[in-house]
């Protein structure tokens, strides 16, 4: 039984930096943005969230630092796909290039210049970073654990999920964003800003993006720096979309049974079944490609992928 | 039409030109190193000042910690060893090892930059090598960690690591409460280097600790940060207190250093990253095999000779012990280091019982190093794969 819930932990744990790439790549599509820039972002979003916590000791200025960092290279994408309207595969591409270069520059520069190879974050910041501790809940059996042991970017994680989805759902504003990526010439007619809510939503995605990459240095990596970190995170993020239907709140259940599937491997007893490990590694894409056919088979609107996602919006070509 | 044949005779008479160019070149330098000829060897001695060393890196040195990090420091120390200029060293970073063309590339400007001796440090270019030595028999390419070798220009280095392992394996034993020590590798009994690896660790446990068992998980990579962290992880979940490890990052240590349990780090000394975790760590100091070798070529004695150096030769090393280590463990390991130093001692003497219930060695006996660098398909008895 213990056992069992430190199974679920670790999944939760392992989904986390999942749920900040799937959210920002979710507010990417919903305005019609393919961004395989997630990977990119993700990355520098590590590097500066790692020195902002290394320079200052502070937890909330980490945060702050891998949103802006995020968010910047969201703000290049979003100049050459919305208004110079570049192809989004292209442009999202180059982008998850350069930002894991740019990353490892940087991370092979301030690595350079430590006293032996080696960077870690200071002590008080890794104390904020790590498990949070409510008093009275977390030491409840079971509860406290499978709810009140993880470290802060797990709920703030879930939080912006779930105001993402309320914006989504219940907003007029909400709904306008929602239509840009269905068809934005319609809401164009509608008076809907299109061009203004493209870049909100790009860029503030590629901030979110930006703190699941912190996580993976901070969390995953334990605070000590090194290069790759993100490691393809970024590419399951993408196919998480998918999974989740293009929604927030599924993409928090989703992502950790993603976390969940990563780490299978490592709490199925060998000696009990035996699978080659290589089962494990392919499962969350398995999983993904199944969703697709059954999606695709069952032709679900509301489940399907916003319709102009991909495709530039030129206002003349109405 | 006339233009046409022209230009294709005019791209023709270049290519020749500068195929017969690039001959010439190599045919001129074969011929001034002949001149310069004395020692014992197969190559002429080559004056400290002319020597010029490539190195191969398949990631960037800078990355800190990991493993082209480890063989840089080798590399560096080397260079201080025998007192050569920046300019003598030629590094070639980021040369990834399933890429038979960039390795190719990077060991031809090697030789196009005038490096008598080439170290190639990844398992993945062993074949490429081998292709290069042929084809350039006045360089010497020395292959690291790999298993083939011409005897002449082309030969393998490589190391007893599963001395520091069982040192290692003495300080967990000590140190674990719980008697189960986690072990997180990149593979496991179906490559001989990790295998061996496992069962020299897992013995050095039992010979102090005889009710331990050692969990083996194996993320099948050696550079897989988020997956040695989560085996870690699993391991500790687990009821394992002690977590060594056979993989690049330190994730395994951060992973015991903040759930509150030991560790055993390796290729550099972790205790910088995870200083409250890390026991000691198994370390590579490469400097050893590679001062040996450029000496060997500075003074023409170069004969082609495999190398596999450990604790004696200094390649093989364990880090200071931690000051939280059990109070016997300094003892118990300066008496196995010492027994293996004298040679009385090899890790793998005798019969050793497996894990299935096998024997493997003979009485009396012990492995050959071809067995343990190729033949260890199985693992020690107090060891089990998770």
């Amino acid at each position: 039984m213990s056992f069992l819930i430190k199974f679920i932990v670790a999944a939760v744990v392992a989904g986390t930096p999942l749920l900040f790439g799937t959210i920002g790549e979710i507010m990417n599509e919903r305005v019609g943005h393919l961004n395989l820039g997630v990977e990119g972002m993700m990355s520098l979003g590590a590097i500066a969230g790692f020195m902002a916590a290394y320079r200052s000791d502070n937890f909330a200025v980490a945060i702050a630092a891998a949103f802006l960092a995020g968010a910047a290279g969201a703000l290049i994408y979003a100049i050459v796909t919305v208004t110079f309207m570049a192809n989004h595969t292209v442009a999202g591409l180059t982008l998850t290039i350069f930002g894991i270069g740019l990353t490892n520059v940087i991370g092979f520069y301030y690595l350079g210049m430590s006293e032996n190879g080696t960077m870690k974050l200071p002590e008080h910041v890794t104390s904020q970073m790590r498990s949070i501790s409510v008093p009275g809940l977390s030491d409840l059996p079971v509860v406290g654990e499978l709810l009140f042991s993880y470290n802060p970017f797990i709920y703030i994680g879930i939080v912006i999920a779930i105001l993402l989805a309320i914006f989504y759902n219940r907003t007029q504003a909400g709904l306008n964003v929602r239509a840009i990526g269905e068809n934005p010439a319609a809401a164009d007619a509608a008076g809907v800003h299109i061009l203004a809510w493209k870049y909100v939503n790009i860029i503030i995605g590629g901030g979110i993006c930006g703190i699941g990459g912190a996580f993976t240095i901070m969390i995953t990596n334990g605070g000590v720096w090194i290069s790759d970190c993100v490691g393809g995170l970024g590419w399951i993020a993408v196919a998480l979309v998918i999974f989740a239907a293009w929604k927030p709140v599924n993409a928090i259940w989703g992502s950790f049974v993603f976390g969940a599937m990563r780490i299978l491997k490592y709490y199925v007893n060998k000696e009990v079944i035996h699978i080659p490990d290589a089962f494990y590694d392919m499962l969350p894409f398995l999983v993904t490609a199944i969703i697709l056919v059954i999606v695709s088979a069952r032709q679900v609107r509301d489940k399907a992928q916003p319709a102009a996602c991909g495709t530039n919006y030129f206002r003349e070509d109405r | 039409m006339r233009k046409k044949i022209l230009s294709v005779i005019l791209a023709a008479s270049m290519i020749a030109a500068c195929l017969t160019g690039c001959g010439g070149a190599a045919a001129t330098t074969g011929t001034a190193d002949a001149s310069a000829g004395s020692g014992a060897g197969l190559f002429p001695a080559v004056p400290k000042d002319q020597i010029k060393v490539g190195v191969i890196h398949i990631t960037d040195p800078a990355e800190g910690s990991g493993y082209t990090y480890t063989h840089d420091l080798g590399i560096q120390g080397m260079q201080k060893n025998l007192g050569l200029a920046d300019n003598q060293i030629i590094r070639k970073n980021n040369t990834d090892d399933g890429d038979p063309t960039a390795i190719e590339n990077a060991i031809l400007e090697c030789i196009e930059e005038g490096c008598q001796i080439i170290f190639a440090t990844s398992y993945g270019y062993m074949d490429t090598c081998e292709k290069v030595a042929t084809e350039y028999p006045d360089v010497i390419i020395s292959h690291g960690t790999g298993y083939k070798s011409n005897g002449k220009n082309f030969n393998n280095y490589f190391g007893r690591i599963y001395q520091a392992r069982y040192l290692s394996g003495i300080a967990a034993g000590l140190k674990t409460e719980s008697n189960k020590i986690g072990y997180v590798s990149a593979f496991g009994k179906t490559l001989s280097e990790t295998g061996g690896g496992i069962d020299a660790f897992a013995m050095g446990v039992e010979s102090v600790n005889p009710d331990a068992t050692v969990y083996v998980k194996v993320t099948n990579s050696w550079y897989d940060p988020e997956g040695e962290a989560q085996a870690a992880q699993a391991l500790i979940s687990d009821g394992c207190d002690v977590i060594a490890q056979h993989c690049d990052t330190p994730n395994p240590q951060l992973a015991a250093e903040e759930a509150g349990v030991y560790g055993v780090g390796y290729n550099s000394d972790m205790s910088k990253d995870a200083p409250k975790a890390v026991l000691c760590s198994v370390m590579w100091d490469w400097s050893a095999y590679y001062t040996w070798a450029v000496e060997q070529v500075i003074n023409g004695t170069w004969t082609g000779e495999n190398y596999y150096g450990g604790m004696k030769e200094g390649l093989v090393t364990l880090s200071d012990l931690a000051d939280f280590n059990d109070p016997e463990a300094a003892a118990k390991i300066e008496e196995a280091r010492k027994k293996m130093l004298d040679g009385s001692f090899n890790v793998f003497d005798g019969e050793i019982e497996t894990n299935d219930g096998q024997i493997v060695g003979t009485k009396g006996g012990t492995l050959d190093d071809a067995t343990i660098q190729g033949g260890i398909d199985w693992y020690y008895k107090n060891v089990v794969e998770k």
